[in-house]
């Protein structure tokens, strides 16, 4: 009836995943209550839940990023920790069991859950505006989008405290993956979790394409598009063209473990290197998905900050469609001891040394950006430099572990997880956050504090530097990843000093929560009336903040790169009238639907509760075909209805 | 104020890409759903390389050659490039808002379509039948998968037309149908891309 779920799968034995889940849920049910009895459950269903405002799917995108950041960070926290005191004859406070899934975990849920919704969900509030448009091409399916997202999130925290969680490293590498090594619901939680927030993804990029390619104001020609919409553009691109070889490979390890192929197992003709193969032909394309997007965002905040408008933006955006086209050429990178062969290799070293210069180009173009410009350091540029110091650093040592012979010394050592430490904290995080300060004003209508919000960057990287510097040297001196244990007593004190980053970083993440707490509670005397508070440049900063749900109520005009500016510049401001009818979409609960029916038939997979399963998927064909026959997915706010709207809102632009 | 510089206005359009503002909705999907498909396509090519890595590995068991019988390959391809044929028709007469005609070529596609799944279940249930199934040997794991993923694609198409068809006889063939008709099209016209590799690289390789 329950296939392989039954008691024994909640870890009685196990304090920490049992404190960990009573603690989580109360505080869920607590949640649940006030959301109850204050009588607020009608409005986030009608306003949130079946949102397709992709201003509100951005929020919530980020909403997840941040809150499963903070599930993340625990498991590093705890790795650190462990680390630091299983020295010689200690064992330290977890086993190895756990400490495997608490790895395996961490990486999963950094790369899929955290890095990506908080890129996708900046992507999603901002690209629309940038391009002076009222939504995405497809605003139903970017909520089908989010919801299977927040799915994958649902079923890999599940894993906590029903079953457990892989032992196989994020990438799930067979044999390892395999039926015959890891039997239990530890990898089918990994693949069905992916799987699921997989198409959630791709749908994203589809969506973004088709998006940027067929939805821009009036006169906006590619070269006049901001470089966040172009990076935005590159990744969603990557995406189309990377995430489907991860969803095959899964769909062949799926396969195999429950259908009994062979694609790669040890007997039978199976080819356990050719998952590695299809698994970084999507893992390193997804290295920039989540890198290029921040790169847009570094270069808004650098113009911005700086007063002047992005030096050469063409070069810029050359560099970027140039590491969109170079990121499929270098996978083979992380496998270079496998034994392709040494010209297969220096192939590969070459074209990953290679994609540094468009990076250089790039560095370069901040820099001059900056020169002579008048700069202003609040938070999100602090970040931004920050990140050019940082991400310098990680792309240094990236060019080195692309030189085949150091790698084979350095590969699957502390040194590269310093590596991809230094570039996803230095790069994606940071941009993120940087992301996070600079547009929480167009979101939210009010600015974040500064004091907590420097803090929390002063935190962020001075704790970056002490957690991953000590790395390197412990990877130059040969101590590999993921040891639950370590034998080598004069490796202790750098790993002190890294636990000792990792608490500095702790203070930066509860400095963001201070942060966000004291900006709520002094919004009143933080509110941005002009809609442009940081004197922006494009367009998103010339409607008012927040903006309303259509966003422009006529299309601006556009007649230059940096738009707004432009119009600043003539003292324009944005056209007040005639007003037209708009279309706008009808929220929908499709998206949490499908979600709904997607999380039951992975959980029925994942436990073999094939009825369930069935149900689920027939679920899910339903929802589809229902929605699929609907024609009415439109309402219209007529002309008086968005002059009535537009007279009680906050002022725009310059104009307040 | 630091310098500003701005590219001349009046070149506006010269560059003539996107400057006419939000293209529209019936491009917008199309487009869309093509980004979709190529999408879909990627997901085969990994598929289709995984096929090529494992094709000679048949752990001992059947290989291609004493598997495949081309003269219901040719059948079967016959089939699936006939109902592409009579889809593009079918797509024609709906452009002309000729129901009736419509109709008719929808189910030819979707006699054809059936008629090629058919064939490729009988391949297959015979096929495990001898001992060959998936799970006999890397070469048949990627076998079946392959083509296994076509002809649920296919199945899905048919599932779509049926579903196209209590539309168009529901609703007529108005503007929402017509876009989501175009779709159809598309992805049925994508299926045969796909089955040309199939069958030149699996069957016309496989069978030498």
């Amino acid at each position: 009836m329950l296939g392989r779920l039954s008691w024994a799968a909640i870890p009685f034995n196990e304090p920490l995943p049992l404190v960990t889940m009573a603690v989580v849920m109360v505080v869920i049910v607590a949640v649940l209550a006030i959301v109850t009895v204050k009588g607020w459950l009608p409005y986030l269903w009608r306003e949130w839940v079946t949102s397709v405002d992709h201003k509100r799917i951005g929020v919530m995108y980020m909403t997840l990023g941040l809150v499963m950041l903070l599930r993340g960070f625990s498991d590093a926290i705890m790795m650190r920790t462990q680390q630091a005191i299983a020295v010689g004859g200690a064992q330290g406070y977890l086993p190895p069991d756990h400490y495997d899934q608490i790895f395996s975990a961490h990486g999963t849920i950094m790369i899929f859950f955290v890095a990506m919704p908080l890129v996708i969900g900046l992507m999603n509030f901002v690209v629309p505006l940038q391009l002076g448009v009222r939504d995405v091409a497809f605003p139903v399916l970017n909520s089908v989008s989010f919801w299977l997202t927040a799915s994958g999130a649902l079923l890999i925290n599940a894993s906590l405290v029903i079953g457990n969680f892989a032992r196989t490293g994020w990438m799930g590498y067979p044999p390892l993956s395999e039926l015959a090594f890891s039997p239990d619901v530890g990898v089918d939680y990994y693949l069905w979790s992916l799987q699921i927030s997989g198409i959630g993804t791709l749908l994203t990029g589809v969506n973004f394409v088709t998006t940027i390619l067929k939805l821009r104001a009036p006169g906006m020609t590619y070269f006049r598009m901001p470089v966040f919409c172009w990076t935005a553009l590159a990744s969603s691109l990557l995406i189309v063209a990377a995430f489907p070889i991860l969803t095959a490979t899964f769909i062949m390890l799926l396969l195999d473990r429950y259908l009994g192929m062979h694609f790669f197992t040890n007997e039978a003709g199976g080819n356990q290197m050719m998952y590695v193969n299809l698994f970084w032909a999507w893992g390193h394309p997804e290295v920039y998905i989540l890198i290029l997007p921040a790169f847009g965002v570094f270069s808004e905040v650098v113009a911005a900050f700086s007063g002047k408008a992005l030096f050469s933006y063409r070069s810029m955006v050359l560099a970027t469609l140039g590491i969109c086209i170079l990121s499929f050429m270098v996978w083979l990178h992380h496998f270079f001891t496998m034994g392709a062969g040494a010209d297969v290799n220096a192939f590969f070293g070459i074209m990953s040394s290679i994609i540094a210069v468009p990076t250089g180009v790039k560095v370069f173009n901040w820099l001059f950006t900056m020169f002579r410009g008048r700069i202003v350091y609040r938070t999100p540029m602090l970040f931004a430099v920050g990140f050019i110091v940082t991400f310098v650093i990680g792309g240094m040592t990236g060019v080195l572990l692309a030189v085949p012979p150091v790698d084979f010394v350095l590969h699957n050592s502390a040194f590269l997880v310093a590596h991809f430490h230094n570039v996803i904290i230095g790069g994606v995080l940071f941009g993120a956050l940087a992301g996070y300060n600079y547009w929480f004003p167009k979101v939210f209508g009010f600015t974040l504090d500064e004091r907590f919000g420097k803090a929390s960057f002063w935190c962020w990287l001075v704790g970056f530097y002490l957690a991953f510097m000590p790395l390197y040297v412990l990877g130059l001196h040969g101590m590999t990843r993921r040891l639950q244990h370590i034998d080598n007593p004069s490796w202790q004190p750098w790993l002190l000093v890294a636990e000792a980053g990792a608490v500095v970083i702790m203070c930066g993440i509860l400095c963001q929560v201070a942060q966000l707490y004291v900006s709520i509670r002094t919004r009143e005397s933080r509110r941005d009336l002009t809609g442009d508070p940081w004197n922006g440049r494009t367009l998103e900063w010339a409607t008012s903040s927040p903006p309303p749900a259509y966003n422009f109520a006529v299309l601006p005009q556009v007649e230059t790169i940096d738009a707004f500016w432009e119009m600043k510049q003539r003292g324009l401001t944005l056209a007040q009238s005639p007003y037209q009818t708009i279309e706008m979409p009808r929220n929908t609960p499709i998206g949490f639907v499908l979600a709904f029916f997607a999380s039951a038939t992975g959980f029925a997979l994942i436990w073999h509760i094939w009825w369930m399963a069935i149900l689920g998927l027939i679920g899910a064909a339903a929802t589809f075909l229902i929605f699929g026959w609907s024609d009415d997915r439109e309402r219209e706010v007529s002309a008086a209805e968005i002059a009535l709207l537009e007279r009680t809102r906050p002022g725009q632009g310059r104009v307040a | 104020m630091t310098m500003v510089t701005i590219e001349a206005a009046p070149t506006a359009l010269a560059y003539g890409h996107g400057g006419g503002g939000p293209a529209p909705t019936r491009t917008v999907v199309a487009y869309g759903f093509w980004i979709f498909i190529l999408s879909d396509i990627v997901m085969f090519s990994a598929l289709f390389a995984a096929y090529a890595v494992l094709s000679g590995n048949t752990a001992g068991g059947p290989s291609g050659r004493e598997l495949f019988n081309l003269r219901s390959v040719f059948v079967e391809t016959a089939c699936l490039l006939f109902s592409s044929y009579t889809c593009g028709l079918g797509m024609l007469s709906a452009e002309r808002r000729e129901v009736g005609r419509f109709l008719l070529f929808a189910a030819l596609t979707f006699v054809l379509g059936a008629a090629f799944l058919f064939i490729e279940v009988s391949e297959f249930s015979g096929m495990v039948s001898r001992g060959a199934g998936p799970s006999r040997s890397a070469f048949l794991s990627s076998f079946f998968s392959l083509v296994g993923m076509h002809g649920a694609h296919v199945t899905a198409g048919l599932v779509w037309l049926v579903y196209m068809v209590a539309q168009v006889l529901a609703k007529g063939l108005r503007a929402t149908v017509l876009r989501r008709l175009v779709c159809f099209s598309l992805f049925w016209h994508a299926l045969d891309i796909v089955w040309i590799g199939v069958m030149t690289l699996v069957y016309l390789l496989g069978a030498r």
